[in-house]
Order: structure tokens, then sequence, then C-alpha cells
């Protein structure tokens, strides 16, 4: 591979992203317009006011029947306690009810928390084993907190499939590809130039719009920045290099587009960018782990919201970057200059 | 003199039609070698096989005895009958990006000052006119100073004075040593620029030779040429066995005198008469049965 011709390449595709004022405005005030749609548009909680986790037991007490179908509160199933606790700090449920041991979890900041607790306590006020209370504390995760990191990592999604697919299923089409096969250009150096010029522009729009959001929102970032911008940056060459598998062969722009919408629409609604996916069908959530969005998701949340760090998402990155060197490989085996 | 490109029972196929079929020729070095034919010939996609932008189904392409490669590409220069450029780019920078492409590349002014680009030089490329893409698309396939030249159909759409200037810019790559495979749909072209031609017709050669010695093999006759209005139908095509094209009745013969006798004998006005030696269009017609812009 030559540096120089990917270099040529890199810096002519630069030249027309910047000087297409349209495309470039239209990046840049989609996603803003997006962000305060959804603030606004999910400000008002859902129907179902009350999230309650439930540690189920073999046996139900009738009071935990009765609790249970309690109308307007979703019920999400957990396994165990201790390692959902830190969803009632974070006011991702309202509480949490160990039913075998009668005991709950309850954020003593919540609102709804509180009146989850009268509702339970109601149920079981005629029950001969007595609830136990424990009171958790933690800085609350706001709804805008919780959405960001999947709205940039959308927005890179819009960036990359339809930035990355569109422009070379354009230039097969109206034959700028046919022009470059003439020269010495190898398909994995013009690949190449695609994917690290679309990786820089949307590392700075998004970056860009990660202040501008931070201005305006001042959203929650616990984590280091290097470790947000290694998810983001690697969810942006896993993205680009799915673009380019769709983009390797497909020389009309109709096909382009209802492949590239198969692929981006159901990332948009099953990678938990706008709605957590605790207590969804398990096949939802287990499809949804296919999903690069899904990863770059809930890596930058774990880095924002609970400040973790590179070990603590290290099985998202790998599966990322694995990803994205078999679809590497995959798109410039099946790439077609004509 | 070498050849540097040798073509030997090329097959390409698509589908059920042989598009390309057991072509086989030789380019000398240094000269400028004119495939020829009708739509659909397989002319372009010879030439596209031979630049290695299609693959032959059979037969080899061998560029200075070896299977195209990486020498062949640095040293190839192209130019495809139409042409898409990246958007909001000038032709500048689209001179830059392809002169990091090679490993040689000209100076972009030398080219610029050779094909008059000086005055776009720093224009969208969108906004050129047709002659003005030709110039620039010449330039470009001339960017990594090519051994070899291909222009596929380089003068279609052009206007007269554009075409003439493009044939000098072709003759001055010639002169340079370079060797140019031309594909036109212009036998004036053809016969201007070529000094070998290949005649094909359904993915076949049917002729090849220098263009004077293939019209020396086929006529010894001259074209008497009337105007239609002149010469009423009938006569013409029982007595003179004419053929009509555009506005002329075409005769061939072998002996004006008497075509000339016989014409007055009928009383055809002779003001408007011309006589023509056999040329490349009259050689293509007979051959391939086909107009060549049809």
């Amino acid at each position: 591979m030559k540096w120089s011709r990917v270099y040529a390449l890199f810096v002519g595709r630069n030249i027309e992203f910047m000087r297409d004022r349209s495309a470039l405005a239209w990046n840049l005030l989609l996603p803003i317009l997006i962000i305060v749609v959804f603030a606004y548009a999910f400000s008002e909680e859902n129907p179902e006011k009350f999230k309650v986790g439930l540690i189920l037991a073999d046996e139900l007490p009738d009071a935990a029947v009765q609790f249970r179908a309690t109308r307007y509160i979703k019920f999400i199933e957990f396994a165990e306690a201790q390692p959902n606790l830190h969803k009632v700090e974070r006011h991702q449920i309202d509480l949490l009810f160990d039913v075998s041991s009668s005991r709950y979890w309850i954020n003593r900041t919540s609102a709804n928390g509180y009146i989850v607790e009268k509702l339970l306590i109601a149920a079981y006020a005629g029950a001969q084993k007595d609830l136990q209370k424990t009171l958790v504390e933690g800085d609350e995760v706001r709804y805008i907190d919780w959405v960001i990191p999947g709205v940039i990592g959308m927005n890179i999604m819009w960036g990359a499939l339809f930035g990355i697919g569109y422009v070379i299923v354009r230039y097969r089409k109206f034959g700028v590809l046919k022009r470059l096969s003439a020269t010495p250009v190898t398909a994995m150096e013009f690949l190449s130039a695609q994917i690290l010029s679309r990786l820089w522009l949307l590392l700075i729009v998004n970056a860009v719009i990660y202040i501008g959001m931070d201005i305006i929102f001042d959203f929650r970032m616990h984590g280091s920045y290097f470790n947000l911008f290694l998810v983001f940056a690697l969810g942006s060459v896993n993205l680009i290099c799915c673009g380019l598998v769709v983009a390797a062969r497909i020389s009309s722009e109709e096909v382009a587009n209802g492949v590239l919408n198969m692929f981006s629409w159901p990332m948009m609604f099953l990678s938990g960018v706008w709605f957590s996916l605790e207590g969804a069908h398990p096949l939802m959530q287990k499809f949804a782990l296919l999903l690069p969005l899904t990863h770059i998701t809930e890596a930058a949340r774990a880095i924002m919201i609970d400040g973790d760090g590179l070990i603590a998402i290290a099985d998202h990155l790998l599966l990322l970057g694995v990803s994205s060197l078999i679809l590497l490989w995959v798109g410039a085996r099946i790439f077609r200059w004509e | 003199m070498s050849s540097i490109l040798q073509v030997s029972s090329l097959v390409k196929r698509f589908g059920s039609l042989t598009a390309v079929d057991q072509v086989s020729f030789e380019i000398v070095e240094g000269s400028c070698f004119g495939l020829l034919g009708p739509n659909g010939a397989g002319k372009t996609t010879t030439i596209e096989m031979m630049e290695g932008i299609k693959q032959p189904d059979g037969g080899t392409i061998r560029y200075r005895g070896e299977p195209l490669g990486e020498q062949f590409r640095n040293e190839a220069g192209i130019m495809f009958q139409t042409t898409a450029l990246q958007e909001f780019i000038t032709v500048r920078e689209v001179m830059t990006q392809f002169s990091r492409f090679y490993p040689h590349s000209a100076s972009i002014d030398d080219l610029a000052d050779r094909y008059a680009l000086h005055e776009f030089l720093d224009q969208d490329t969108r906004k050129l006119s047709g002659g003005q893409k030709q110039r620039l698309l010449l330039a470009m396939a001339l960017i990594n100073q090519p051994k070899i030249l291909f222009l596929d159909e380089p003068t279609t759409g052009l206007d007269p004075q554009s075409r003439r200037n493009l044939w000098d810019q072709v003759q001055q790559v010639k002169e340079q040593g370079a060797t140019v495979l031309l594909t036109t749909h212009y036998m004036e072209e053809a016969y201007e620029l070529c000094d070998e031609i290949a005649i094909m017709d359904h993915g076949r050669i049917i002729a090849h030779d220098a263009p004077d010695a293939l019209l020396a093999a086929h006529f010894d006759d001259v074209v008497v040429q009337i105007h239609a209005a002149d010469i009423p139908r009938d006569i013409g095509e029982r007595e003179f066995q004419a053929l009509y094209r555009n506005d002329s009745a075409h005769i061939v013969t072998g002996d004006v005198n008497r075509t000339i006798e016989r014409l007055l004998h009928f009383n055809i006005p002779l003001n408007r008469l011309r006589i023509r030696a056999r040329d490349l269009e009259d050689l293509f017609l007979e051959l391939t049965g086909k107009e060549l812009r049809a």
C-alpha cells in the first residue's frame, strides 16, 4: 500500500466534503435537531410511570402477586439484587424488591421510589412477613445523560453508513471509480482513504456536537475523555466498514438507500439508544448484541455515566475492533470498481 | 520494430452473448493503432480489457511481454469515452491528486501550457465546457508521462475546431514517442492519426492493416458523387447502381469517363458533381454493411 496515493484520495475527498456546504450543514444540524426534539419529547415520562426490579422466588406469596398486578408499573425481573443496586442509585429503576427475603431497596432522593414504596407496603399490609427497607444513595441519571452517548453513536452511524455508502455508490454510478481503477490505486488504498477521511470528519463533527450539547444540557461525564474518544473512534471505523461492505458492489443509489436503511433502522431502535432493552424479549436482546451501535452506546454510557475504565469495556472494544477488521477485509475482497 | 502490447485470442462473454470473440493483434511501439467498428461491435469491451478494467474470459494480454501488472499501471495513460470527476474539486486539485498516484509525473504547469488549461485551472470541474473537459481528461491521461495512451472515442461530441485541436495534441503525443490506441467513430480521424487500423464487427476483427494498404487491397475504383436532387432516384439506382446517402448519390465506377458520358446521356446536370477516391468510410460500409455513425 502506497500512502502517497491514500493521502491524495484522502485530501480529494475532504475537499469535496468541506465544499459541499449543504451536506456539511446537514451533518451538523441534524444531530442538534434530534437532541433538542428528543430531549423535549422525553422530558415527560412514558405511560408506565414506574419501574420496579424484581428478584422472584420459587413461590410467590399472595402479597407479591397482588403487588405485581399493580397497573402502570413495569416489572423487570433480575436474578440477583447486588449487581442491580446501581440501577436504583441511578434512578434507572425506582425500587428493587427481593421477594424471597422481602427486602427492598429505594433511593431516598427518588420521588417515584417513595410512591412505589407506598404501593408495596399497602400490598404487604396483611402479610405475615415483614418488609425490610434499605436506603441507597446515588446521583440521579437524567434521561438526557442516559440518551446522549447513544445519540452521538447514532449520529456516527448515519454519518458513517450513508456518508461512505452513498459516496462510493455515487462514485461508481458516475464512473469516478472507473477512472481511479485505471490508475495504480488499489482497492485497499481507496477504501483506506475513504475510512480515514470519513473518520476524522465524524470525530470532528461529533466533538463539536458533544461540546455544544454539553453547554446546553450540562450532561454527565464521569470517565476519561481519551477512553470515550477511543470508543467513538473505533465505533466510527466499525460503522464505516459496514458502509464499505454495503457499497462494495451496489451501483444504484436507490438500492443503496434501501440496504442502508435496512441496516440503520434496526440499529436506531434496537441498540438501546432511546430506551433500555431491560425487560425486552431475550431474542431481541441477543439480536441487539449483534449490532455495533449497541456496543458503542453501552461502552460510551459505561464511561460517561459510570466512569468505567478500559478494562470494564474491553469486551465492547474487542468486538468492535475484530469485526472492523473482518468487515474491511470482506469489503476489500468483494469491492468492485464498476 | 517491437510490439508493446500483444493481444491473443481474447474472449469476453456477457451471458450468452460473446462480445469479443478470439481477437488477436499486436501494437507496434510508437505507433497509433485505431480500433473501428459500429456500435456494439465489441471495441470498447476490447479496449477496456486491454486497459485492465475488465477481465477477459479467455485469451491473453501482454504488455512488453508480461501480463498486465504494476509496470503497465504506471506506464499507461487512459482517457475513457465518458469520465466523471469528484465534485467540488478544481482542475488544479484533480491534476495534483492524479499526479500523486504515480511514481513519476509531468509538471502540472507544463501540461496546463500544452493543453491550454490555464484559463480554467482553478475552476470547478463541473463548470467546464465539453472541449475544456476533453482537454483536461487528455492532460490527466498524460500526467504519468505514459508510454502507451488509450483514447476511447476522444472527440465524440466535440465541435470541429475542438476536434481538430485534439488531433494536433494526439499528434504531439505520438511525436514524443508514446504509443496510442484509439477507438473512434470518425473515419477522417482514424485516417489522420492512425498508422494501423483494425475494423471490428460482431466481436471479431474483419480487417487489419495500414489505412492506405486496406484501401488499396479493397478498392481500385472511385466514387462519382452527385447531389441527390440532380439525379432521379429511379435512374440512379437502375442505371448506375447509385447508393443514396444523406443528400448525395454515390456511384462507384472504375471508368469515370464512361460514367460521365452516360450521365450526360440521361441529361443529368454535372454542376455539383464531385469525384473522390474511396475512403475508410466506404471501406467500413463495404465490410460491415453499416453506416459508422448509425
